[in-house]
């Protein structure tokens, strides 16, 4: 499965859809996603890749992360993964 | 109905070893927050926080006595015997029978968890000292005070996250003003800096990295601390009748639930207590000089606190001033109330207010006099004590200057 897939995957069940319902322009507010659903998100695909996301729930916006919707979600993931190896 | 008052004070925390110490600390805007120290701190993604330094166990407590006191009791004992010197009280015969304990923590012996479960998961050891269960259990501090100083009435522990020590103490004030009690000792206690006790804490990504500036636009999260704050509640006849000296007047309380979110904040539920405790002490909202905020640092609470104060308020919220001691002493979870009930007492008795340190940017979400950096003379008659907790569970207590 790619980074995308996974990523994908994860996002899909903590918002309880189909992989296919969520898209790379999906934002996560419009997959029903609150802030606890995005903190629980985010550890969960630090727990998959085993890499520590910069995010702040004080300051999203601020944060290194871009989580404006899926697909900056995902290059964002695939740029901690390529840093790591 | 009986009036309250408050009769001794006791501390430890970030700021100092006592209630002088941490007055003064607050009076000159001092910073207790710095680097955590204990082990495995590097294994943290969060490495500051309030805590306590150079506390002396060695000459305070025997052996057999730190068996069984876990840090977050050893805290309570201290903070309680500097209130009840300074109360100037002893308990014998009715007193002893119906004077009692009612405290807060949030966590109880959180490191005493901490390092049995790394003795028998990490260390593969299996077997424990027989005292963890004593230890750890979230009413041993009140307990132990009990014990100590032969209270006897209604004496237990309240765990209500971060509003722990504002709702037993609301609970203190009702059980003397009812009558039902002379005096009680109440406050609350916290200790969770400990390597399982910050890791929680950081899962939930809403602690800084760096420091605890409530209200300022930059603000990036909360900090930890830990300590204990404990008080001499006392009937006011009572404490008259033997020439105590008083502190303040506790006049009301007031609790809310939000029924609405496990973390995030309510504006309804932190104004409702307010406006309740109000109403229960019978002041009109343009009374109140000072509030001391529960200003976390989070993005969240601040700017839905401040909206509930300017709801309570109307136009006096712009007149009235409102400061959060977290900045200097960090979040002490269930043990906060306690500790920040001192800045209410420095307001009312001494005319000081406490800063909110590390302000740096204006937030329009906070558009209060927020009492910038450094502290203020004022003459206050009233001030509130807000804490509102993880759960919703909300606090809010009313005091008088006497």
């Amino acid at each position: 499965m790619s980074i995308r897939d996974k990523v994908i995957a994860i996002i899909a069940e903590q918002a309880v859809l189909e992989p296919s319902d969520v898209t790379a322009d999906s934002t996560l507010e419009s997959l029903g996603i609150d802030s606890l659903g995005l903190v629980e998100s985010i550890f969960a695909i630090e727990e998959e890749f085993d890499i520590t996301i910069p995010f702040n729930a004080n300051e999203p916006t601020q944060s290194d992360f871009d989580i404006t919707n899926v697909g900056a979600i995902i290059t964002g993931i695939e740029k901690l993964v390529a840093e790591k190896s | 109905m009986k009036r309250v008052v408050i009769t001794g004070a006791g501390t430890i925390n970030a700021l100092g070893q006592s209630v002088p110490e941490t007055l003064e600390a607050m009076r000159e805007g001092r910073c207790g927050i710095g680097p955590l120290e204990f082990r495995d701190v590097e294994r943290l993604a969060i490495q500051i926080g309030g805590q306590v330094r150079g506390f002396e166990t060695e000459g305070r407590f025997n052996r057999q006595q730190m068996t069984l006191y876990d840090r977050f009791t050893q805290f309570t004992l201290a903070a309680a015997e500097e209130a009840i010197t300074q109360a100037g009280m002893e308990f014998h015969g009715d007193l002893s029978a119906r004077a009692g304990v009612v405290l807060g923590t949030a966590g109880g012996g959180v490191s005493t968890w901490d390092d049995n479960y790394r003795s028998v998961y990490e260390d593969g050891k299996n077997r424990v000292h027989p005292f963890v269960v004593p230890k750890l259990m979230n009413n041993a501090a009140a307990s132990h005070v009990s014990m100590k100083y032969n209270l006897k009435g209604p004496s237990f522990t309240v765990s209500t996250a971060c509003a722990s020590s504002n709702h037993a103490m609301s609970l203190a004030f009702q059980l003397v003003r009812s009558g039902a009690a002379p005096a009680m000792i109440t406050g609350g206690s916290e200790s969770m800096l400990c390597f399982g006790g910050v890791k929680a804490w950081e899962g939930l990504r809403v602690m800084s990295k760096d420091a605890c500036r409530p209200f300022s636009a930059n603000r990036n999260g909360m900090v930890q601390g830990e300590g204990a704050g404990v008080f001499v509640f006392e009937e006011y006849e009572h404490a008259r009748k033997r020439g105590a000296e008083i502190l303040c007047e506790v006049v009301g309380f007031a609790m809310t639930s939000d029924a609405s979110d496990i973390v995030m904040p309510s504006k309804q539920g932190a104004a409702r207590a307010m406006a309740g405790a109000l109403a229960d002490a019978r002041i009109s909202p343009d009374e109140v000089g000072y509030i001391n905020a529960h200003g976390t640092g989070t993005l969240a609470n601040d700017k839905t606190e401040c909206a509930a104060v300017a709801d309570v308020f109307g136009p006096h919220a712009d007149d009235l001033m409102i400061s959060s001691t977290k900045s200097m002493h960090g979040h002490l979870i269930g043990g906060t109330g306690a500790v920040e009930l001192l800045a209410c007492i420095m307001a009312l008795r001494d005319g000081v207010i406490a800063p909110t340190i590390g302000y740096e940017e204006p937030d329009p979400e906070c558009a209060l006099d927020v009492v910038p950096n450094d502290a203020r003379e004022a003459r206050v008659e009233v001030a509130l004590s807000n804490a509102f907790a993880f759960g919703g569970l909300n606090a809010v207590l009313a005091l008088r200057r006497v």
